[in-house]
């Protein structure tokens, strides 16, 4: 990746030739946006300048302590939020002016949960992916039937067709989901948070599908996540943002430095290569790390 | 997979439309003055060809003066009670909600009892402020139903509630200052009755529920992606202001004009929408037009039974749609919570 979206002079010929046929597809550039209460007021939250592209086949994970403005961001991507200042390109067109409809063709959002009120089928569920093709009060026909049977083999879910949303597990839920995103045929997919209620083989399994996702079917992998090893090893690149700001964003191994992560996340951590040459991330200190206390709480062991 | 066609919806509509003609066949031949099948069979195709002349005056006065009204006016209410409580159920995500829970039906009752007050001779301002106040009354319900930016759905129940109790106290107040012989009206409507033929008169009437359903019925397929959350629903194209606009105004318009004509009919809105998902699912797209033609059969069949349980005198419609309803609402809020 190279956050300009040109290749470097020294790239040479072959770095050159691969950007001709696979050129940037998803482009930010010094986008930054706030929050404020009313127009008047001055903004609670502001999300500072972030640059960073990616290709299609790339899969990008924004990491960040919570509330650090990972998912603005990630609505940012989406055309929910315009910037406030800078550009966020798709192919070249910003997604906060495409129409509803036809952004929802080019982007994909699976959302942190998503409570289901009533009692739908699979089925029924990843089918509603094929909303922004055809009208608006539509009957859904063979072919995206077949579509959406596509959708829920490529997450190995095509067993759970007939049940229903209510009655599956966390990980077989987050299946689907993935799935009624896939049906929307997307160029860019984002996830928010995705492995939040997976054990650590849902995790890695999750992982592993939207490398493949990625390759198999060209997209734009966006992925908000708090998993530091995992993004490290499935991840092209990473954005890493605290309390607003984008501390660095690049391969793996250039972001995740000591001294980033450690004021990233504020924890004493220690940063490792491993034989591949992705960085791994390990807890430094243990039990004699001080942790702070609040010492109206504890009057005594602060003393 | 099996997606909806409009082949199987047309099905299904057809089949609630033949349980519909039973029930109105069966609420002809009930009453103070019962006609046998064979008659009132004998009277509506005599009717319906045009030869008044060879019906029985008795059986004309009964089935085309009195009773056959009366079962449009129940099937129109009904129809639109229970759309607007299915249109609720999707914006609010909440299985729960219904015009008369929510202190929808005593927002339009209160515009009604203002209108009859003050603008008696206005023939139109009866519906007019019904519609009105069942739109500021789900707007308010609305808003005192979010904690913290989000809908909850047992401050929302409980907001409905508690306005439909302060809206019923405004409504006391107003009918105190009226005569005696029209409180005793007012109270039977209040209550839900389908005994006065409206006076905007039925054609009109059918006319304009049918554009109410329509409008909310060409958001169908929206409504089943809000139904999944309104993010993910605007993520996947859907534009959701202007959904919540069209379905909010149809929803009050069928609910105030439904108020206006027959008082506050309750729990129609809940019971039928939750009885077609469990025999149709919850697609919208089938759940619209089968819960209309449902609020239409339950209704009529409400209305029969309250003339009919303690003749010769009669019940209001609410009070039997209440005694059915309301067990089945804790029933459902109790399993729901549990």
């Amino acid at each position: 990746m190279s956050t300009q979206g040109i290749p470097a002079p020294n790239a040479g010929r072959d770095a050159a030739a691969d950007w001709m046929q696979n050129p940037v597809r998803l482009l930010v550039e010094q986008a930054s946006y706030a929050y404020s209460a009313s127009d008047r007021d001055a903004p609670d939250f502001t999300l500072g300048p972030v640059t960073f592209s990616a290709r299609q086949r790339e899969v990008v994970g924004i990491l960040g302590p919570n509330a650090s403005g990972k998912s603005t961001l990630l609505r940012l991507l989406s055309g929910e939020f315009k910037p406030l200042s800078g550009r966020v390109e798709l192919d070249g067109k910003p997604p906060s002016q495409l129409p509803l409809r036809e952004r929802a063709q080019r982007i994909a959002m699976v959302h942190q949960e998503s409570a289901l009120t009533f009692p739908l089928r699979v089925w029924e569920y990843v089918l509603q992916g094929r909303y922004p093709y055809g009208r608006r009060l539509r009957f859904e026909n063979e072919a995206d039937c077949l579509m959406a049977e596509n959708a829920l083999a490529q997450v190995g879910a095509k067993a759970l067709l007939d049940r229903r949303m209510d009655q599956l597990s966390g990980g077989e839920g987050q299946r689907v989901i993935l799935a009624r995103a896939l049906a929307q045929q997307p160029l860019l997919l984002l996830l928010d948070e995705p492995t939040q209620h997976l054990d650590i083989g849902g995790k890695v399994e999750l992982m592993r599908r939207l490398r493949k996702l990625a390759e198999g079917n060209r997209y734009t992998v966006v992925v908000v996540t708090h998993e530091l090893n995992l993004a490290a090893e499935f991840f092209d690149s990473i954005v890493l943002v605290q309390r607003g700001k984008c501390l660095a964003s690049g391969k793996p191994a250039d972001v995740y430095r000591r001294e980033l992560l450690e004021q990233a996340f504020e924890t004493e951590l220690d940063v490792e290569m491993n034989a591949s040459g992705k960085p791994r991330v390990i807890l430094r200190g243990g039990e004699e790390t001080e942790i702070a206390e609040d010492s109206a709480e504890t009057p005594k062991e602060s003393q | 997979m099996r997606p909806l066609t409009p082949r199987r919806i047309a099905g299904i509509c057809a089949l609630l439309a033949g349980v519909l003609f039973i029930v109105v066949v069966f609420s002809l031949q009930v009453g103070a003055y019962p006609i046998s099948v064979r008659d009132v069979a004998m009277t509506l195709v005599r009717g319906a060809l045009g030869h008044w002349n060879s019906i029985p005056s008795s059986d004309r006065l009964i089935v085309f003066g009195l009773r056959l009204p009366r079962i449009a006016l129940g099937i129109l209410v009904g129809a639109a009670l229970s759309v607007s409580g299915a249109s609720f159920q999707a914006l609010l995500r909440n299985p729960l909600a219904d015009p008369y829970v929510l202190g929808v039906s005593s927002g339009a009752a209160l515009g009604a009892i203002l209108a009859l007050v003050w603008l008696q001779r206005f023939p139109w301002a009866m519906q007019g402020l019904a519609f009105l106040g069942a739109l500021a009354t789900i707007a308010a319900v609305y808003f005192l139903g979010r904690r913290k930016g989000q809908l909850d759905s047992a401050t929302l129940l409980l907001a409905g509630i508690i306005t439909a109790s302060f809206l019923s106290a405004i409504i006391m107040f107003l009918m105190t200052t009226v005569s005696g012989r029209d409180m005793r009206g007012m109270a039977f409507w209040l209550m839900g009755d389908l005994g006065t033929a409206p006076a905007i008169g039925l054609g009109f009437l059918f006319f304009i529920l049918l554009i109410g359903i329509g409008a909310i019925y060409t958001t169908s397929s929206d409504l089943n992606l809000i139904l999944t959350g309104e993010q993910e629903a605007h993520h996947l194209g859907v534009n959701v202001p202007r959904v919540k606009l069209v379905v909010y105004a149809s929803a009050s318009l069928l609910t105030g004009l439904a108020v206006s004509v027959s008082g506050a009919i309750g729990y129609v809105g809940l019971l039928v929408p939750h009885v077609m998902r469990m025999l149709f699912g919850s697609d919208y797209r089938v759940l619209i037009p089968a819960s209309a033609i449902g609020g239409a059969i339950a209704v009529a069949l409400a209305d029969t039974l309250a003339r009919t349980v303690v003749a010769p005198t009669e019940l209001p419609v609410g009070a039997v749609t209440a005694a059915i309803g309301a067990p089945v609402f804790i029933y459902l809020l109790r399993r729901r919570l549990a």
